[in-house]
């Protein structure tokens, strides 16, 4: 990787100011995919603002109808939290499914949402459960900050300091893993709250995440695994890659949302 | 240039290192301890497994700068004196290498999925929690059944009195 200087504040604040005196500087949170990055040259920040000292960005809390994690709030913790686990079990089962135990010990939630990896697990927890990403200067809803491949609303300087999420009554997450990376190659989210339902997938878009608003009809009149019988979701704008074309990965979506779907009924 | 200050293996280490260095450089290159390996360099395979305040990281993806202060456990670190740690007397007893490249991550991630897990740990629990580490000698079957005793090996009693619960035909 190229030389670059290294800074580490201790709190959110600092590191804002850290980021904007230093031109082309970088964020780094559990580095599990920012260091890969600049090992292949591919990135080259001049500076990097490490996170992992600004406490005010750690913890879970529960705040009234809200389940609140901090930014470097790794995979693993999110997985273990006995409040997650009690509050929105879907999304304490879907941190459990990132990587393997090491990456889950230094991944973070801000880290990989911030990257908006068409492939990473969080975009479709947050989309369907209507979480609200805060920064230092903002909130903005799931809707409002993933904008594209690898792209979010945040603005140069900017930094997620916490996710919030609404408790749901019902959720559920399914992924189909590609065999070698176990990345997903389709994973869909499905959350129920009131009469409102969402249904999210990542890992098939070409946009990244996205909502399957046939799905989402479909579950409204009985949420079962049952409703989504002989429901497709058209290859138009769906990945295809060595590892499955669009066709397969459009099928895949259906499949993974009945899955979801049967975790979130406990069927 | 940037000062890092660790605890590797229980002693006090401090250094002026770039900032670029990766942990598994500065444990194998500064610090010459060579049992921690590089093997895919972009955190598949696991080969570089070290304890990082306790918990099983990947060493080739964290920068030495970044964990100043923290104490660091590597392959060398485990064993007391001439007596080997129980886990790696499991892989001993129960044949848990072949090449060897693979086996100081298999064993730093075994004992981190004892530390999580407890002692009683079945085969798929072991092979589903061994997704970040890879042998390209395949030989995951006697890695799993070393685990198996080794975990139990921890608990304490000897590792003969202590069978895995599956025996394979063989």
């Amino acid at each position: 990787m190229y030389a670059f200087t290294y800074h580490k504040p201790t709190s959110a604040r600092q590191a804002a100011t850290l980021l904007a005196k230093k031109e082309d500087a970088k964020l780094l949170a559990g580095g599990h995919t920012l260091l890969p990055t600049m090992k292949q040259r591919l990135a080259s920040p001049t500076a990097l603002v490490d996170l992992g000292a600004c406490a005010d960005l750690k913890g879970i809390t529960v705040k009234g109808r809200n389940i609140v994690i901090g930014a470097m709030t790794t995979h693993g913790e999110v997985a273990n939290s006995a409040e997650v686990q009690g509050a929105i079990p879907a999304l304490a089962f879907l941190a459990g499914s990132i990587g393997d135990p090491a990456v889950r010990y230094r991944g973070t939630i801000g880290g990989s949402v911030a990257n908006n990896d068409p492939a990473a697990d969080y975009p479709a927890a947050l989309l369907a459960l209507g979480a609200t990403v805060v920064t230092n200067k903002r909130k903005l809803t799931a809707e409002e900050f993933f904008t594209g491949l690898y792209e979010t609303a945040l603005d140069e300087g900017e930094i997620i300091t916490k996710v919030s999420f609404p408790l749901v009554s019902k959720a559920g997450y399914a992924k189909f893993r590609n065999p070698a990376s176990r990345y997903a190659m389709v994973g869909v989210f499905v959350a129920k709250r009131g009469s409102e339902i969402r249904v999210t997938v990542t890992g098939a878009g070409e946009g990244g995440v996205f909502r399957w608003p046939e799905a989402e009809a479909a579950l409204k009149a009985r949420f079962a695994p049952k409703s989504l019988d002989g429901l497709k979701h058209t290859a138009n704008g769906i990945n295809g890659d060595i590892h499955a074309d669009a066709e397969y990965r459009a099928h895949l979506i259906g499949v993974m949302a009945k899955q979801a779907v049967a975790q979130a009924t406990g069927k | 240039m940037a000062t890092v200050s660790l605890t590797v293996n229980g002693k006090a280490v401090t250094a002026n290192i770039d900032p670029r260095t990766l942990l598994v450089q500065f444990l194998r290159e500064n610090l010459r301890l060579t049992g921690t390996h590089v093997g895919c360099d972009t955190s598949q395979c696991g080969a570089c497994l070290v304890h990082l305040d306790g918990k099983a990281v990947k060493s080739c993806t964290t920068l030495a700068v970044s964990v100043d202060g923290a104490s660091v456990t590597t392959i060398e670190g485990l064993a007391s004196g001439d007596t080997l740690h129980p886990m790696q007397e499991a892989f001993r007893e129960h044949h848990g290498l072949q090449c060897g490249f693979c086996t100081p991550g298999m064993i730093m991630s075994a004992v981190d999925m004892v530390n999580r897990r407890g002692h009683e740990l079945d085969e798929k629990t072991i092979r589903e929690d061994l997704d970040g580490n890879i042998c390209r000698c395949t030989g995951y079957h006697n890695i799993v059944k070393a685990i198996a005793a080794g975990a139990q090996a921890m608990a304490g009693g000897s590792l003969k009195d202590r069978e895995p619960p599956r025996h394979a035909a063989e």
